[in-house]
């Protein structure tokens, strides 16, 4: 079928004039027509675009164009914004934003060919671990539909999961594109803070925030960020380094590599399938070549709680600019009973965002607040100087990390939705990364009672190189990727 | 009792750049509302902000000029609060890292200067603008994201005479630099005062009001003036100063209550994460100081020193760069003449027709070439005084030379002697009872028999030459009756 093609054997079979776009963008328009009543990735699917497009890109190939991701179709995360694709961001409050413009990532993917099928379900603003905070839906597990895809890019993993497109784009503020990958057991990259332009992501928390790709396996997410990296102009915290090839240097041996275990991210009571299943595959590394090096990173119990005071300091300002003016929604029962101006920005936001996000805002708005702010946003900003050290400590020694992405496999939808705490506690594995600013992917390593189990593979800045040459060769020499799921 | 005023100012100045702060849309804002407007400065969702070199630029020599130091880390800060006008729901400006810090600005102070301490210099971003109509708000953004810097003083100013030259001081810097207009009647420049009084010989300061508002010279010295009166009748009264925000009414001439300091908000300032530290290299910073233009104190004791120019005329010249630079060209273009007299004429005459006629700030419509060939001619003695004021006006409306003006409305001085005395005989034919009046010893009579002498010649008599004859010919005939 070849809607379950990966981006690479798609790529060769497009060249080799074996298959059409249009062929392969039909087939997945009909895949997703056929499961995603059960497993509800989609915000909104552009069957109309993605045709024309595709069939450009056949027109540009019997040209002789050879752009990198010619005629592969693939979902975005709908906090991305696309020129005249709705992004409403899973927010009621969002219903019916065109943005006039696409973020860069989505102009470079366009540049490079690729088809863009549609948005897909989010926690609103990319707040949660579940996507059971969207505004509309909860996406499903493929493995299990009782289950969450994890989040907040749970709509992207459970895509690329279900085959419903070759690969998509998520983004990732404290795990969200390698805890929903490890849920959905897809490889899931964040890239290093400044590798990939922000512009045109909704932010959430601008100091955190990256867009990284979603995939069927390591090579995808290679061939991927190879479109997505680089300096962007309308970006000032992107970095101005070359982009190397990172297709070009995945090797299947490990001789050399120092993997780096630190040991606060094992045992606490976590799943022990998850523990053993990734301590099975630093063996696998070690039979590969690679040296294993214990360490400590002593400052990682504090990342939870620097993460939710730095990310929701920024996001209480970074949603401000939602107040019904000059875009989303503005309520005209509020228009109607508001007595001036700040009432109707107030009713227009109380009834434009849901529970979790006001919830965020109060924190951040708490955590800046006159008399606080020294004891909440400044201790957290200097926690996360003492995490970056941790991490920095970490590289000096060794050339990645491997840890398990989640403590435990995907939970059931609603189990954690009253126990925000629980909530958080499944992301504390992945949230140290963000704030240390560096990279890592999530990629499968075994199973737990059919769900899959993730382990990251955790690197230094602009490292993105070694850590999917890692995840690469360890992928190589197993097949947990060749697993689907049965839909 | 005496008490003593305490004023501190805050002066917004929109920085002249091609583009906006944060954003490439053009920064003229004259264009029909909301057409230079992007992403950015109407804060879609996912832009980013990129800040303007030329604006931080501007900033820094703006700094530079008031002696500023510029420390070498900033950063740019979220001031957050909600209003419509303010598209993102903060405004990027500094907080703590300011671009410049601790500079100082001398005013006039009777004879003597008066020095008052510049806090800080920072760069920020302007708010669009509401237009209220009706039962509706509109909003224009095309002024939303341009920058704008804030000048803070020290509490150093002491009155409103204070405020009056501080801002003319500081609108003339800001000139000189070319980085803003500084006109305050477009918005280009805005200013806060904050006001308290105590009694003379306190050491503790009084309750501060701000007064905003202002939107002229003559409305900051207005609004201050009335302020202090405002505070003293109530201390005087045993009242109590509270502490409030109040705007200038101008057609009310006087400051009325705005908000209550209760209603403060907490801006919640943090690093804005989408824009890096900026490190302002030591050599860049030396280098903008050297390319600084001569300043109007320094341009000032210049003309005074090499010109001779009396105190108060320099201080005039000097006010805007092209006024100085046309007085230098005009002496320079006017050889043989005292500059004492190319300033008068400029202080006098030029200015009036400036202050009549609407012309740009420091626009002058005609050529230091032109008011110094006037000026030669005038001292050659081909015209008088009062025909060369007409020549000016002319040269001024209407453009041309001033040999041909003068040709034309037959301007040119009667200084022959022998053309006079035909004149002067028949100017005393013709009034014998003034002649009679004169020679009974009412000095006044002169005044009357010149008056006829420029009428019959229209004006173009030398005036010097006219009163010769006339003296003359008077005492003598004062020799006849006595003898
Ligand atoms: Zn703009």
């Amino acid at each position: 079928m070849d809607f379950q093609l990966t981006i690479h054997a798609a790529l060769d079979r497009l060249r080799d004039g074996s298959l059409s776009s249009r062929q392969l963008t039909e087939s997945l328009l009909q895949r997703i027509a056929d499961t995603d009543d059960t497993i509800k990735a989609y915000l909104r699917v552009d069957g109309e675009g993605a045709l024309r497009s595709a069939e450009e890109a056949d027109r540009r190939r019997s040209q002789g164009e050879k752009a990198p991701l010619l005629g592969i179709p693939l979902a975005l995360k709908d906090v991305i914004c696309t020129k005249g694709i709705e992004t409403t961001c899973a927010s009621r409050f969002l219903q019916g934003f065109t943005p006039p413009y696409d973020a860069t990532v989505v102009a470079r993917l366009k540049e490079s060919g690729a088809v863009i099928l549609g948005k897909t379900n989010t926690d609103e603003f990319a707040m949660g671990s579940s996507t059971e905070n969207s505004s509309y839906f909860t996406t499903h597990n493929p493995w299990d539909v009782t289950r969450v895809p994890g989040g907040s890019s749970g709509g992207s993993a459970a895509a690329v999961a279900a085959d419903e497109c070759l690969g998509a784009l998520g983004t990732d503020t404290g795990g969200s594109i390698r805890q929903p990958a490890a849920f959905c057991g897809v490889a899931g990259l964040k890239p290093t803070y400044g590798r990939v332009s922000r512009y045109g992501l909704v932010a959430f928390a601008s100091s955190l925030d990256q867009a990284g790709p979603l995939g069927k396996d390591v090579t995808d997410c290679a061939l991927l960020l190879q479109t997505m990296a680089g300096y962007d102009p309308c970006d000032s915290t992107s970095v101005d380094l070359p982009v190397p090839d990172y297709y070009g240097a995945l090797q299947p041996r490990l001789d050399g590599v120092r993997i780096g275990v630190p040991r606060e991210y094992f045992g606490n009571g976590m799943q022990p399938e998850v523990e053993a299943a990734v301590r099975d595959a630093l063996q696998v590394c070690r039979e590969l070549g690679a040296e294993l090096v214990d360490l400590s990173m002593p400052y990682t119990e504090y990342a939870l709680p620097a993460y939710y005071i730095i990310s929701s300091a920024e996001a209480s300002a970074n949603l401000a600019r939602f107040d019904g003016v000059r875009y989303g929604a503005r309520y005209d029962d509020a228009m109607r009973e508001a007595a001036d101006i700040i009432e109707t920005t107030s009713k227009t936001r109380q009834q434009g965002f849901g529970d979790e996000v006001k919830r965020r805002i109060m924190l951040g708005t708490y955590t800046l607040s006159a008399g606080y702010y020294d004891a909440y946003y400044l201790k957290a900003q200097q926690v996360r100087t003492l995490i970056k050290r941790d991490f920095d400590q970490a590289f000096s020694r060794c050339d990645a990390l491997i840890v398990p992405t989640t403590p435990t496999t995907a939970f059931r939808i609603g189990e954690r939705v009253h126990d925000m705490l629980q909530m958080y506690l499944g992301d504390i594995f992945t949230l140290g990364l963000n704030l240390a600013g560096t990279c890592g992917i999530s990629i499968l390593c075994g199973f737990a009672d059919g769900l899959p189990i993730g382990m990251q593979v955790l690197g230094g800045a602009f490292e993105e190189a070694t850590i999917l040459n890692v995840a690469y060769a360890y992928e190589q020499a197993t097949a947990w990727h060749l697993q689907t799921p049965e839909l | 009792m005496a008490y003593e005023t305490i004023i501190g100012m805050e002066v917004h100045a929109q920085v002249i750049t091609a583009s906006k702060m944060f954003c490439g849309c053009s920064a003229d804002t004259s264009a029909p509302p909301n057409t230079h407007v992007c992403p950015v400065c109407l804060a879609m969702p996912g832009s980013l902000p990129v800040i303007n070199e030329a604006a931080v630029r501007a900033t820094i020599r703006t700094g530079l000029a008031l002696h500023c130091e510029i420390p070498p880390h900033t950063k740019f800060d979220r001031k957050n609060y909600s209003y419509p006008d303010l598209a993102k729901g903060y405004q990027i400006s500094q907080y703590d890292m300011p671009l410049c810090v601790d500079g100082w600005i001398d005013i006039p102070d009777g004879e003597d200067t008066k020095r008052l301490r510049i806090r800080r210099v920072h760069l920020e971003e302007d708010t669009g603008r509401l237009i209220h109509e009706g039962a509706h708000s509109l909003i224009d953004d095309n002024r939303s994201g341009m920058p704008l810097m804030e000048i803070v003083t020290e509490a150093d100013l002491r009155s409103a005479d204070d405020a009056w030259f501080y801002l003319t001081k500081l609108r003339a810097i800001l000139r000189y630099l070319g980085v803003s207009s500084g006109n305050m009647e477009e918005g280009a420049m805005r200013c806060e005062a904050n006001i308290s009084i105590r009694p003379e010989g306190a050491s503790t300061f009084g309750t501060r009001v701000e007064i905003k508002n202002m939107n002229s010279f003559r409305a900051v010295r207005q609004a201050i003036a009335y302020e202090i009166e405002r505070q003293r009748a109530l201390l005087e009264c045993g009242e109590q100063v509270h502490q409030v925000t109040v705007g200038w009414d101008e057609n009310r001439r006087r400051t009325v209550f705005q908000r209550s300091k209760e209603y403060a908000n907490d801006y919640r300032y943090f690093p804005d994460p989408d824009l890096p530290p900026l490190q302002l290299e030591r050599v860049m910073v030396e280098d903008m100081r050297r390319q600084l233009p001569e300043l109007p104190d320094a341009k000032a004791e210049r003309l005074a020193r090499e010109y001779g120019v009396k105190g108060d005329d320099v201080a005039l010249l000097v006010q805007e760069r092209q006024i100085a630079d046309f007085f230098e060209a005009t002496v320079k273009a006017a050889q043989g003449l005292e500059p004492q007299v190319v300033a008068n004429w400029m202080v006098g005459e030029l200015f009036r027709l400036l202050s009549e006629q609407e012309v740009a700030d420091g626009e002058i419509p005609i050529t230091p070439q032109q008011l110094a060939d006037l000026l030669m001619l005038l001292h050659k003695g081909a015209i008088n005084a009062a025909a060369a004021k007409e020549v000016l006006a002319e040269l001024f409306h209407r453009g041309g030379s001033a040999e041909e003006i003068i040709r034309r409305r037959g301007l040119r001085q009667i200084s022959s002697e022998s053309d006079l005395a035909a004149v002067v005989a028949q100017v005393l034919a013709e009034n014998p009872q003034p002649v009679a009046d004169y020679l009974q010893g009412k000095g006044a009579a002169l005044g009357f028999l010149m008056g006829q002498v420029m009428k019959a010649t229209r004006g173009q008599a030398n005036p010097q030459v006219a009163r010769q004859l006339l003296m003359e010919s008077l005492e003598g005939r004062r020799h006849d009756t006595e003898e």
